[in-house]
């Protein structure tokens, strides 16, 4: 072009172009830019030869160092459980309740049981442990359904109120407010319910309601009975508030919590460790053997 | 008389229409969207027929100049006010979801949750604000470097205003929960349809100017635009392909399925990085860069050679945002490489804008909008390095679904993005409306300030966040179990999101107090200040790097 000039700060000769006032410098490339371009390509093919890279029909190609992501995956997941086998095969020989016998193996359970906990349970119960208004505390000792290590192990392995599981937790408290109890009368057994744990006063009338429609449950004092999933309603513990008004909604028309039958989703090993870390929270009860029970490890 | 007749009948009948669709929609959101176009027709209608005129009035309030000289700046004007604009609400919409984040108590459902506003806040900067000043500035600028009056007025005057109809039909759509659930191209299928025909309408301008010209050349800035303008309509058609359910309603599905439709949401979705928020930009600093600092461009070859391989490049590394997912592995592969091959052509530009200060860097501390420039380049340079080191898999396996990629886009579209686009603002309102000067350079330095100290807590905060998130989800114990659940890394984030939202409310705060710069500028007030420091020019001391050859 006829216009180049040389541009007096830089020493540098223009292309010769200009727009709008702005001219252009024929600077050469930087050189520095150019080799780091160049290195870049050079790293670009070697890792295209290296790896999987170039589509074909079927699948790409698949590299000289065989690498694939699945293979990684696989890779990592195989190293992971070899390292844990031995520990998760010894924890799968023991029965659950004699598993603190052994003070090494229920250590390494509590510590598996946390890990699966995070993972599985700290939706509902919380990171914790310490549930919220409808999912249960698993930190203190009051118990739904038990509180020794075969208990836990059989609610998490069948959960409560699950459709399709046939040995799921049941309990169905009537709904009081249906026609069976008046709101005043509710109202009074609401107080004497609260004068159970010492935060009302006695009254009679309540105590008398409560003897003919709950006590079959929820026994004479009020201490609940774990075969039929009724709570203690003498310990200071609501699961659904323990207000005169929670209380009453939940005698007037009763929630049925769910917990889902973990059984299908983890293995048994998971489940034991599970148990083991739930009852070492702080509420754990000894296990003692009764009469021959229930067959309670179905098969997952 | 005829005209008006015939417009006013255009306008009639596409209110009627619209009506009957709102009338006969499947669903409510489908039938407010229907009534917001009706609104808008009867607005056109009224402005149509009214006695008075209209855009004279519009004119006279906002201070328009009339345009004697060669250029056609009105849509420019219009263009720099949306900008201003709609700055301010996508960037208020992300300050609220970053204190939802923070907390929790700040999302009004159902129309102001998270999940809403978060395509409101990222449409809002992205397409309202971005898309706004690479309009106005494409048109200010092909206008200059070609010497050639807009191709096609009218035209250019429906893209402004069909633009803006569809930056309201797509975030009043986000609200009523309307979506495609496709990142940054959320509007359903007859919103995408008419930013079509608004893109295509925006080429015609373009081009037309272009061949226009006067000039025997066509200036760099103008390739880094028209490669924008073409790729965007490309991406926007094949990533939106997608069957309504309905011609009455909202809803549609994509053509694609399973990894397929993954993986062309992600090369659209990586492109919009790249064509919308890369390369127009880089038009902007090829054209603002050197008027401001009254400098030749650094390199013409450096710019020959970073444009064609930036955009051959570019278009390929889509993939690296899917890297360990169901994408077999040869893409994953190629997604990363072209991303690392990217790493020098993202460079160049940058070279070249800040090499272009060659013999004016006393301008920076002279400046604020050089200072802006260059801050903008710099994050610039910074995130077009992160971004390939990002793609690697290795730093991926880390940083995938972390706050880490928050920040990174952060660090370009604040620091980018944002900086070269309010430098640019600052350059043109003088211009357009014929003052002496901006109302005042010390509130720019304000800005500046405040802007560059909103993105040091933004980005570093997220930095940090995504680098504890990465390293908290795969912490394993000594006995090999997995050590945090998810919500103790949320726990263990919430003071980053707390400096998160102070950064972005100081970045909200430089950009209202540019909205005020603005207006008493269009008003024509100057405000009584001391000149910005003045130092006198030392040749001898401002010694530029000397070239040295490639060869």
């Amino acid at each position: 072009m006829a216009n180049k000039r040389i541009d007096e700060a830089t020493g540098t000769q223009t292309v010769g172009h200009e727009w709008d006032g702005i001219e252009e410098l024929d600077t050469p490339m930087p050189r520095w830019w150019l080799w780091t371009f160049y290195i870049t390509i050079v790293f670009a093919v070697g890792y295209v030869i290296a790896y999987p890279a170039v589509p074909m029909f079927h699948k790409g190609t698949e590299g000289v160092l065989g690498w694939s992501s699945r293979g990684q995956l696989a890779h990592e997941m195989d190293e992971h459980q070899a390292a844990l086998k031995p520990m998760l095969a010894a924890i799968g020989a023991v029965p659950v309740e004699k598993l603190p016998d052994n003070t090494a193996l229920m250590r390494a359970a509590v510590t598996g049981g946390r890990a699966a906990f995070k993972v599985n349970c700290v939706q509902c119960h919380g990171a914790g442990a310490a549930g919220s208004k409808g999912y249960p505390n698993l930190n203190d000792d009051d118990w739904l359904w038990g509180g020794d290590l075969k208990a836990i192990e059989y609610t998490i392995t069948h959960g409560a109120r699950q459709p399709g599981d046939a040995q799921t937790h049941q309990s169905q408290m009537p709904a009081f407010g249906t026609g069976i109890l008046t709101s005043a009368q509710i109202d009074q057994v609401a107080s004497h319910v609260l004068s159970l744990s010492g935060k009302a006063r006695d009254n009679a009338a309540g105590a008398q309601l409560f003897a003919q429609n709950c006590a079959v449950c929820h026994g004479a004092a009020g201490t609940g009975n774990r075969t039929v999933g009724a709570p203690n309603l003498a310990d200071a513990i609501w699961l659904y508030g323990g207000t005169r008004d929670d209380i009453a909604a939940q005698v007037t028309n009763p929630r049925h919590g769910a917990m889902p039958a973990w059984g299908g989703r983890l293995d048994p090993v998971t489940i034991k460790m599970l148990a083991a870390y739930v009852h070492s929270l702080g509420g754990g009860e000894d296990f003692v053997e009764v009469a021959p029970a229930a067959k309670t490890d179905a098969a997952p | 008389m005829e005209a008006i007749l015939t417009r006013a009948g255009l306008w009639f009948g596409a209110m009627v229409l619209a009506v009957i669709a709102a009338a006969y929609a499947h669903d409510s959101g489908f039938a407010a969207q229907m009534m917001i176009v009706a609104v808008v027709a009867l607005a056109g209608l009224w402005v149509s027929v009214a006695r008075a005129d209209v855009g004279a009035i519009a004119s006279g309030i906002l201070r328009m100049p009339a345009d004697p000289s060669k250029y056609d700046d009105d849509p420019v004007r219009w263009g720099v006010l949306a900008t201003v604009f709609w700055a301010i609400v996508g960037m208020l919409a992300g300050v609220l979801i970053a204190c939802q984040l923070a907390w929790p108590q700040f999302n009004v459902e159902p129309y102001l949750n998270f999940g809403r506003l978060r395509p409101l806040h990222t449409s809002g900067v992205i397409f309202a604000f971005g898309g706004n000043i690479l309009i106005a500035s494409s048109f200010y600028v092909v206008q200059r470097t070609c010497r050639a009056r807009l191709a096609f007025p009218g035209l250019a005057r429906f893209v402004f205003w069909g633009y803006q109809l569809f930056i309201v039909l797509a975030a009043s759509g986000y609200l009523l929960g309307i979506t495609e659930s496709r990142e940054y191209a959320e509007p359903e299928w007859y919103v995408d349809i008419w930013l079509t025909i608004v893109w295509v309408a925006y080429l015609a301008v373009f081009v037309g100017t272009l061949v226009k010209r006067a000039e025997p050349h066509i200036y760099v800035a103008n390739w880094f635009y028209l490669s924008f303008i073409l790729t965007i309509a490309l991406l926007h058609i094949v990533n939106n392909l997608a069957v309504p359910v309905s011609f009455l309603g909202s809803h549609s599905y994509s053509l694609f399925s399973g990894v397929q439709d993954a993986l062309t949401q992600w090369w659209y979705g990586h492109n919009a990085v790249a064509f919308f928020l890369t390369v127009p930009f880089l038009a902007m600093m090829y054209y603002f860069v050197p008027k401001q600092a009254g400098r030749p461009i650094y390199s013409y070859r450096l710019s020959i050679l970073h444009f064609w391989s930036l955009i051959f490049l570019y278009i390929w590394a889509g993939p690296h945002h899917l890297l360990y997912t169901a994408l077999p592995d040869w893409a994953q592969t190629l997604g990363m490489v072209f991303s690392i091959m990217l790493w020098m052509p993202s460079w160049g530009g940058m070279i070249n804008g800040l090499m272009t200060l060659n013999g004016a860097w006393d301008k920076v501390r002279t400046d604020p909008i050089i200072r802006m420039m260059v801050m903008a380049l710099a994050f610039y340079g910074m995130a077009t390095f992160e971004g390939p080191m990002l793609s690697i898999k290795s730093v991926n396996s880390l940083s995938h679904y972390t706050d880490w990629t928050i920040g990174h886009v952060h660090a370009g579209a604040l620091g980018w993005n944002g900086m070269i686009s309010f430098a640019a603002v600052y350059f043109l309102v003088p211009r357009l409306w014929h003052r002496e000067r901006l109302y005042s350079l010390r509130w720019v330095n304000w800005h500046f300030w405040m802007a560059t100290v909103g993105i040091v807590f933004y980005a570093a905060s997220m930095w940090v966040s995504g680098i504890t998130q990465g390293l908290m989800w795969r912490e394993y114990g000594a006995d090999g179990y997995l050590v945090n659940s998810f919500v103790d890394t949320v726990a263990a984030l919430h003071p980053m999101y707390v400096l998160r939202a102070f950064g972005g409310t100081l970045y909200l705060a430089g950009a209202v107090l540019m909205v005020a710069n603005v207006w008493l500028t269009v008003l024509g007030r100057q405000r009584a200040e001391k000149p910005m420091h003045q130092a006198e020019f030392n040749p001898a001391a401002d010694r530029p790097i000397a070239a040295v050859p490639a060869e």
